[in-house]
């Protein structure tokens, strides 16, 4: 196994640019994600980093013309000029414009983002060492979402399953189309939950609550980690949320109302 | 900006009377800034070697998925004290080290300003980090919540956790010696003539970065201190059941944290803006336009710590206002390139080994540059942080960025301490087995920070493994071609071909008018800059 993925890892650094790769999941870029503001974001991303490629092509372009052509070996003499206020005054100038550019899509994202008004549905989220809880409020539903890796994978005892590190024992699932406003808090440390498909992340703090929304556009699962460190297995607990069609989703929450009103008739939520 | 000298041949009186003291003693009780900064460097050294291989076990861990080597809990510690030790003792006593050689000697003063409490400030850093890497032993291990140390966190840490607050205090009272000793020096002893703006630009660069180091070091110790009186004392600070901010904490560290940043990157600048003239044999371009650049960075710094924490669920106007801020920085910064590439263009250049290391640090310094304006794009950072697109970015200004500037400084230099000039042929050997190893180590992480894998974790997915391979492989690569750095410095030092006074063609400064190796004692009669 492990000779078969160095193999690869050497194709992987050939083909890292490359659009396609063997492994479906296997990436080398931000993910659109599937919502709206996951995709403003991956635009956002793209449009910031072709700047930088073409900044980086001219800046490094001069120098290495220059380290090619102005070298001592070649006979070249040095010039003695050390200064231009014409081209200082320009190169302050011109990445001011450039920021500006940039800043207005960026702003125009970000309020889009803190805008969390009007949610269908509210979800509580609160970070424990070392798992995830989720509230469906106002809905008397509630559950942990443990790692579901057994340790013998973790040990290397045994094979690794696809979804490695990324399986929970009881997902999140949300309904697609519908404005999810996502409350995060924790238990006990600082944790930071995190979807890369919704196109954000949010940190869990005890003692506050934070609040962003969601829209899912495309039922599907997706799959994401805790990402601020929050001690011994911090690496261990896992965010898997599933998107389901309404229909479904209402199907789903009646089955837990009925679940808990079985398991805790005293309480709405665990 | 061009300066012209009196050449001031040093008297005999400057050179005979002064030896060194032989044995143990000459380097406890020194008050001369020679061997001060070399205890400085060689400190620096050793500690960039003890967390090189703290980093190397991180990387071996992270070679495949699974848990091979170390458990979680000790990985969090080697995460932990990899971070500490690279900053406080790698890369800052380094910087330090290199003032100490060199601004006496670039501004013509005889010594630094304030001898004995140089002294004091370099020989606490040993007993700081026995201190602090005693932890390791300690039951319960070393302290395993990120160098940042964010409460509530930070106070799960077992009994190290004392230890660790004080190393931090230690540190920090080293530094602020160090930073007002070079505040009073360049203040006080620059030699008739040197203006402010005739002062070279190293000079320069470590004015400024002393004042940050002398506002934000304080703010360090008051965070440190009210998290110890969190966990001793009764205190909620950072408890928000009694009535605290966990958040307060990381607007206090980051107030510290951002312009600690610069403190990194500032004496950089400087060292890189005195090897590119003397390899393109032609004056500095925009000296002026440096000086007020740097200026610039270190005030923007106070006003974008933020950034570091846009994930917090900060007000929108608090967003905007820290993101407007950070993208601000990359116009002073792009002044500096921009100025560097110009006093490249139409030079005569020629590429020995410190050319190589400054050529290496404005590319790859600028990489960083760019992942750090990408991160500066809050929406954007919602998805980049904490993950290792982070690990990258700030990789790429530290290690091509601050470590290859203090390796282009030393090989710059060294000749002219030693009277040795130094092994060519090594030299380009170590770095392009460097500049090829940290590419290798750190640009996939990149790729995998945009994958979606977060920072600080010891085992990840398995669309990951990849490019964690290439990651280990530059690193083990990077890791060990450092060994050739300790060869040619050890062998520069003994032996070595007779170095000139000029040492480089195209050197300018009062350093290079100095005989090498420069004399025990230099400019005791103050050189006169016309």
């Amino acid at each position: 196994m492990t000779g078969s993925r160095i193999t690869r890892a050497g194709i992987a650094l050939g083909s890292a640019l490359a659009a396609g790769s063997a492994r479906a999941d296997f990436t080398v870029n931000m993910t659109p994600g599937v919502t709206a503001v996951s995709r403003e974001v991956y635009d956002l991303h793209m449009l910031i980093f072709w700047i930088c490629v073409a900044i980086g092509a001219v800046v490094f372009g001069v120098m290495l013309w220059s380290m090619v052509h102005h070298r001592k070996s070649r006979g070249a003499v040095a010039a003695q000029f050390h200064e231009s206020t014409l081209v200082e005054v320009l190169w302050t100038v011109v990445p001011m414009l450039i920021l500006v550019a940039m800043a207005v899509p960026a702003t125009r994202t970000l309020i889009r983002m803190a805008d969390a008004r009007d949610a269908d549905v509210t979800i509580k989220v609160t970070g424990y060492q070392w798992r995830w809880h989720y509230d469906y409020l106002n809905e008397g539903v509630g559950f942990f979402s443990t790692s579901a890796t057994p340790q013998e994978q973790i040990r290397n005892a045994v094979a690794k399953d696809a979804n490695y590190l990324l399986e929970v024992d009881r997902r999140l699932v949300v309904p697609v189309g519908k404005k999810i406003r996502i409350l995060t808090t924790a238990a006990d440390v600082i944790h930071s939950w995190w979807v890369p498909a919704l196109g954000w992340k949010r940190d869990a703090i005890p003692g506050f609550i934070n609040e962003s929304w969601t829209l899912i556009e495309q039922p599907g699962v997706y799959r994401g980690q805790c990402a601020e460190l929050c001690g011994r297995d911090h690496g261990f607990m896992p965010i898997v949320v599933e998107a389901v069609p309404e229909i479904e989703f209402q199907q789903w929450l009646a089955r837990m109302k009925a679940q808990e009103n079985k398991n805790s008739p005293t309480t709405g939520s665990g | 900006m061009s300066m012209a000298y009196s050449p001031t041949a040093p008297g005999p009186d400057e050179s005979a009377h002064a030896r060194p003291p032989r044995g143990l003693g000459r380097w406890l009780l020194t008050t001369n800034h020679k061997d001060i900064g070399t205890l400085y460097l060689l400190f620096s050294l050793l500690m960039f070697f003890v967390g090189g291989s703290f980093a190397l076990l991180i990387r071996a861990e992270l070679f495949q998925p699974g848990l091979q080597l170390v458990n979680p809990h000790f990985f969090n510690q080697l995460t932990t004290l990899h971070a500490l030790v690279m900053i406080f003792g790698a890369v800052m006593p380094a910087f330090v080290g290199l003032a100490n050689w060199q601004i006496p000697l670039m501004i013509g003063a005889p010594d630094m300003a304030l001898p004995r409490m140089n002294n004091w400030s370099f020989w606490i850093l040993p007993f700081a980090f026995a201190l602090l890497l005693s932890t390791l032993f300690l039951p319960g291990g070393g302290p395993a919540g990120g160098w940042t140390l964010y409460p509530p966190l930070a106070l799960q840490t077992g009994e190290a956790f004392p230890f660790v607050i004080l190393a931090i205090h230690m540190m920090g009272v080293s530094s602020i010696m160090g930073a007002i000793n070079v505040i009073a020096t360049i203040l006080n002893l620059r030699a008739p003539g040197m203006t402010l703006m005739k002062m070279p630009l190293f000079v320069w660069t470590w004015l400024i970065t002393a004042f940050l180091l002398i506002a934000v070091m304080p703010v360090l110790a008051g965070a440190v201190t009210m998290l110890l009186a969190d966990k001793y004392f009764g205190a909620s600070f950072f408890n928000a059941a009694g009535g605290g901010d966990p958040v307060m904490f990381q607007h206090i560290f980051w107030f510290f944290g951002h312009p600690e940043v610069y403190i990194m990157i500032l004496p950089a600048f400087g060292i890189i803006s005195q090897i590119i003239p003397t390899f393109a044999r032609k004056p500095l371009f925009g000296y002026a336009s440096m000086v007020y650049a740097t200026a610039s960075i270190a005030f923007l710094s106070f006003i974008v710590w933020a950034h570091h924490m846009f994930t917090v669920g900060m007000p929108l106007a608090g967003e905007l206002f820290f993101m407007y801020s950070t993208m601000l920085i990359a116009v002073p910064t792009g002044v500096k390139v921009f100025n560097w590439v110009a006093t490249m263009w139409r030079g005569s250049m020629t590429f020995e080994t410190p050319m190589l290391f400054a050529i290496a640090f404005v590319i790859l310094f600028t990489i960083g540059g760019f992942s750090g304006l990408m991160l500066a794009i809050a929406p954007a950072d919602f998805q980049y942080h904490d993950t290792y697109f982070v690990v990258a970015h700030f990789h790429y200004v530290l290690v091509p960025g601050a470590v290859f500037s203090i390796m282009a400084g030393v090989y710059y230099w060294l000749p002219k301490w030693t009277g040795h000039r130094i092994n060519e042929r090594l030299g380009r050997l170590h770095f392009w087995l460097s500049v090829v190893g940290v590419n290798v180590l750190f640009f996939p992480q990149h790729f995998l920070g945009l994958a979606g894998m977060p920072r600080r974790i010891p085992d990840y997915a398995l669309q990951f493994t990849e490019f964690n391979m290439i990651s280990t492989l530059g690193a083990f690569l990077f890791g060990f071609s450092q060994l050739l750095f300790l060869y040619n410095v050890i062998q520069t030092i003994r032996s070595g071909e007779q170095a000139t006074d000029q040492v480089w063609e195209g050197a300018q400064g009062l350093e290079w008018t100095l005989p090498s190796p420069t004399p025990y004692h230099t400019f005791a009669t103050a050189p006169v800059v016309r």
